[in-house]
């Protein structure tokens, strides 16, 4: 990038709600059931079918409002966006326009537009090569996605970079995920953020023409989209082009931007007040059981941890906005003896060594259970263990659970505590190699590793490090 | 059997309860009627009575149904080709209400497409002659449950009415028909022409007739339609005979120009008629009426345009034989599925909301049906009932105002007031008077309007008039 012009992106979100119905019907929300089996009059858009809102979809949308500090409507108002298309039954999708349900809000120093519920479109599937519609031999329809809820949340253009893109949106789904209105996978198109991207010269107010970003379905695709559309507009620029204002297909395999639609072919979409439903009228009662529904949320959990466990501001954060790291953090310290002072270590723990092997899986369904990982800790707290030895405890209840204690005395990894046989074995060694005890002992710091290797070798790790070094140079008189 | 024809639906009713009338043998007698009816008012006709449930309140007396009534199983097509072959697999929450309380259904009736006419020559299935002379029509859209009772063919009908289409036919045909409060007939199930209008109605021979169909299809509000309301109260079997302490105003808007003498004269009949009965009449102000019509033509085409969109040929009824892609089968099949009157109102509900335009015309109309039930409201701090001709004209000639789209729609300049208003509205027989140019006299009709919810005491009203008036419709029903 060069430091003249500056990106500015927003994000458009999707996030299909984990109500038992559909926003608009009684049938429930497909999870892989077999195609156009939960559907109805209403969701098929079937002549003289009406719809009726989903409380349950406007509770857990005044929950997100809350959760991001939005400005909650107590009057708004559904729309119908008019447009043609065969995963759109009706020929509109009913959502939200001038009267949304949520306005302004703010989230990890990126400030919210808007938030409002919608419903979720049919799914088409392009039978041929491709797999899109262009150059399909046939397209199908499953209306089981059809009339899913749905809450669009828009941020204002205030990210600066794909990396910043990334980042904030995985801020909003832990804090989507916490208030389990939503399963919030982006593989699976629980989570969707289409991206507006556009750049104008460092320093400056006004906004270029923007592009807007669709399909990156993870991500890294997110990330690697707009990175690529940076790109893209500052090459146009350097080249002494104009962007044009358009709608690009992200191609996850290639990584290449193609045009879905140019400004002209933008639709018209005609948005009405929906006459079919009643304006919702947000009563002080919804406002509290939307209130009382939500738990702890992400970033007050993180000023929480860096105040009653001392860790870190990053590591408080880290822990936090994982919640099933957080919530393992919180069991396994509950675990530990009371003023163990082992916080942060135990926090090291987790989001080190057991997140380096598991990776996303929620360690919560482990074999590590958290009041196991709590005893490693106080062992190696105690220095009844390496840092070595532990891994390799941890290794083993990763693979089939147990006690610590009881691994460790089963394979005797106990730290060498008693000093006459450690003693004795840092005693053979340097008879073992008089080379290098004759070196050190002139005074080569380096040499000491010849001596310390042999026994680190005969302990199998058992024994400390810094303890070794210190019993080499007295027994050398160093 | 001629016997059983000359009883009203509530008398036939009535003879069922003390076992005088077997209603197999009056289903049979209608269904026999409707089956070989000359006047195209029916689309489909019964093979044999349903299943009766036990102790019904209506005792059996069949139904004729507008077809836009979804009917499960049973042909629904709005009166368009483009629903054609179309079976809904559900039935309206009304028609439901009504076979349960024993008013099986007889057949579905003739109407205007999509009930967008004031004349029911813009039906795929071909125009429906009115009984009282087959050169003219009978009115529309629901012209055909109009001519079914107004001729016999059927002892009641429902219809619906989004700018006049119960009390236009009604007072052409010379019956009575019913439009209530927007929201106390559930619209599930009914083929939307304008959301925000369409309201489902009696047609009968009488006004108890009217009251007793009504008092079965209002009630407990329908879950499956978020507009509708509970009614207050249960309808009351009207039984007034004079008209003492009730205030009738005649807005001078809608008594004055552009309606036919004749019209004007029975309307002026009636009037002292209702002074001889009691009643206060004098002239009120509905300022705003004059622009209702236009608002009308705004609102109800922008709302058919998006209401109208789910016909595209994806998933039911007819599609265009093999287009080139997407858009040719959306163009190709609407232009040969819809007729011209409805692709008319498309393109102008698709205009007037479009960007640009939507405050100027969708916006200004909403304001000014704001105006009009302010108007109203302030009418009935004075009056019980407002009351005016229900149509400007008697039953005009077929064709005659196919050319002339607007003179169609000045038809409507007297009933849709109460439409945009949402306020109840009947239509009664008040007399013969012959069209301009003179010829046979034929039926006019005397319309009274009232506060949300007064359907009990209108109905009372309109009872006291109708023996008085003693209004004569046998010669049509031989």
């Amino acid at each position: 990038m060069t430091p003249d012009f500056e990106p500015v992106i927003g994000l458009e979100i999707h996030v299909q709600l984990k109500t038992r119905t559909k926003m608009f019907c009684g049938c429930e929300l497909s999870f892989g059931a077999p195609p156009n089996t939960l559907t109805c009059p209403v969701c098929l858009g079937l002549p003289g079918a009406l719809p009726v809102a989903n409380a349950r979809a406007i509770h857990f949308a005044l929950m997100i409002g809350l959760a991001l500090g939005c400005e909650l409507a107590d009057h708004s108002v559904f729309h119908r966006k008019n447009y043609f298309y065969p995963d759109l039954p009706k020929g509109y999708q009913i959502s939200q326009y001038d009267e949304p349900l949520c306005r302004g809000g703010e989230l990890a120093g990126v400030r919210l537009h808007r938030v409002h519920l919608e419903e979720d479109a049919a799914k088409l599937i392009h039978l041929g090569a491709s797999g899109r519609i262009h150059g399909s031999e046939q397209s199908i329809v499953d209306f089981n996605r059809g009339g899913t809820p749905l809450v669009e949340i828009v941020t204002e253009p205030e990210l600066r970079s794909g990396e910043h893109a990334r980042e904030w949106l995985s801020l909003l789904r832990a804090t989507l995920r916490s208030l389990g209105v939503s399963d919030v996978n982006m593989e699976e198109g629980s989570l969707r953020a289409d991206a507006n991207v556009s750049l104008r010269p460092a320093g400056s107010t006004p906004l270029g023409t923007k592009t807007e970003l669709k399909n990156m379905n993870s991500f890294r695709f997110l990330e690697r989209g707009v990175t690529a559309e940076i790109e893209r507009q500052r090459a146009i620029i350097e080249g002494g082009g104009e962007v044009a204002q358009e709608t690009l297909h992200f191609d996850p395999a290639s990584g290449a931007l193609t045009t879905l639609r140019s400004k002209e072919e933008a639709h018209d979409y005609r948005y009405f007040p929906e006459p079919d439903l009643v304006p919702i009228a947000t009563t002080a009662e919804m406002l509290e059981q939307a209130r009382a529904a939500i738990g702890e949320l992400p970033a007050a959990r993180a000023v929480r941890f860096e105040r009653d466990f001392g860790l870190s501001a990053e590591m408080a954060h880290l822990l936090a906005f994982r919640s099933d790291l957080g919530d393992y953090f919180e069991a396994a310290n509950a675990a530990s003896a009371a003023d163990s002072g082992h916080a942060q270590q135990l926090a090291n723990w987790v989001s080190g060594q057991l997140v380096a092997r598991i990776g996303e899986q929620d360690p919560a369904t482990s074999n590590v259970t958290p009041a196991a990982l709590a005893t490693l800790v106080e062992l190696v707290s105690a220095r009844e263990l390496t840092n070595g030895t532990a891994r390799e405890v941890l290794d083993v209840l990763l693979q089939s659970g147990g006690d610590p204690r009881a691994i460790v005395a089963e394979r005797g990894l106990a730290s060498l505590s008693d000093d006459s046989e450690l003693a004795a074995i840092v005693a053979a060694a340097i008879a073992a190699d008089p080379d290098a005890a004759a070196k050190v002992r002139a005074g080569n710091a380096k040499a000491i590793a010849a001596l310390i290797g042999p026994v680190m070798r005969e302990t199998r790790g058992r024994a400390d490090g810094s303890e070794v070094t210190k019993l080499i140079r007295e027994q050398l008189g160093v | 059997m001629s016997g059983l024809i000359d009883l009203s639906a509530s008398q036939a009713a009535a003879a069922i309860k003390r076992g005088e009338v077997d209603p197999g043998a009056l289903f049979d007698l209608y269904r026999q009627r409707a089956a070989t009816d000359s006047l195209n008012a029916y689309t489909w006709v019964a093979e044999q009575a349903p299943k009766a449930p036990p102790q019904p309140s209506l005792g059996g007396v069949p139904l004729a149904v507008k077809d836009l009534f979804c009917t499960e199983g049973v042909p629904s097509q709005s009166g368009s080709r483009i629903l054609e072959g179309y079976r809904p697999p559900y039935t309206a929450t009304v028609v439901e209400r009504l076979a349960q309380a024993g008013a099986p259904l007889l057949g579905k009736t003739n109407q205007d497409e999509f009930a967008m006419g004031s004349s029911n020559e813009n039906s795929a299935f071909g125009p429906v002659l009115n009984p009282w002379d087959r050169a003219r029509v009978p009115g529309g859209s629901s012209g055909g449950s109009a001519a079914a009772v107004a001729a016999g063919l059927a002892p009641w009908a429902i219809g619906t009415d989004t700018g006049g289409s119960i009390r236009q036919p009604a007072a052409l045909c010379g019956i009575v028909g019913l439009k209530p409060t927007y929201g106390a007939v559930s619209r599930y199930g009914m083929i939307a022409f304008a959301s925000s209008l369409d309201q489902a109605g009696p047609l009968t021979r009488d006004v108890s007739d009217a009251a007793l169909l009504l008092s079965h299809m209002v009630g407990e509000r329908d879950p499956l339609d978020a507009t509708s309301l509970d009614f207050p109260e249960p309808i009351a079997m009207p039984s007034r005979r004079t008209l003492a302490g009730i205030r009738l105003g005649v807005p001078s808007e809608l008594t004055g120009e552009g309606i036919e003498p004749g019209v004007l004269g029975a309307f002026q009949a009636t009037l002292e008629l209702a002074r001889q009965l009691g009643a206060t009449v004098e002239s009120c102000a509905l300022p705003h009426a004059p622009h209702a019509l236009a608002a009308y033509y705004v609102l109800a085409p922008a709302e058919c345009s998006s209401n109208l969109a789910r016909f595209d040929g994806v998933r039911y009824g007819y599609r265009a034989a093999d287009p080139d892609d997407l858009l040719s089968m959306y163009e190709r099949t609407r232009h040969d599925g819809f007729g011209v009157e409805v692709r008319r109102r498309v393109m102008l509900g698709t205009y007037v909301l479009s960007s640009g335009y939507y405050e100027a015309y969708y916006g200004r109309a909403q304001r000014v049906r704001t105006k009009i039930a302010a108007d109203f409201a302030a009418a009935f701090e004075r009056f019980d009932f407002v009351v005016m001709p229900t149509s400007p004209c008697v039953a005009f000639e077929l064709g005659s105002k196919l050319a002339d789209p607007y003179a169609m729609y000045l038809n409507d300049f007297l009933s849709v007031p109460a439409s945009l208003a949402g306020i109840p509205a009947l239509s009664i027989p008040n007399g013969l008077a012959s069209p301009p140019g003179g010829g046979t006299p034929l039926p006019v009709g005397f319309q009274l309007a009232g506060p949300a919810f007064s359907e009990s005491q209108m109905l009372d009203v309109a009872f006291a008039l109708e023996q008085a008036l003693g209004f004569d419709g046998r010669a049509v029903r031989s």
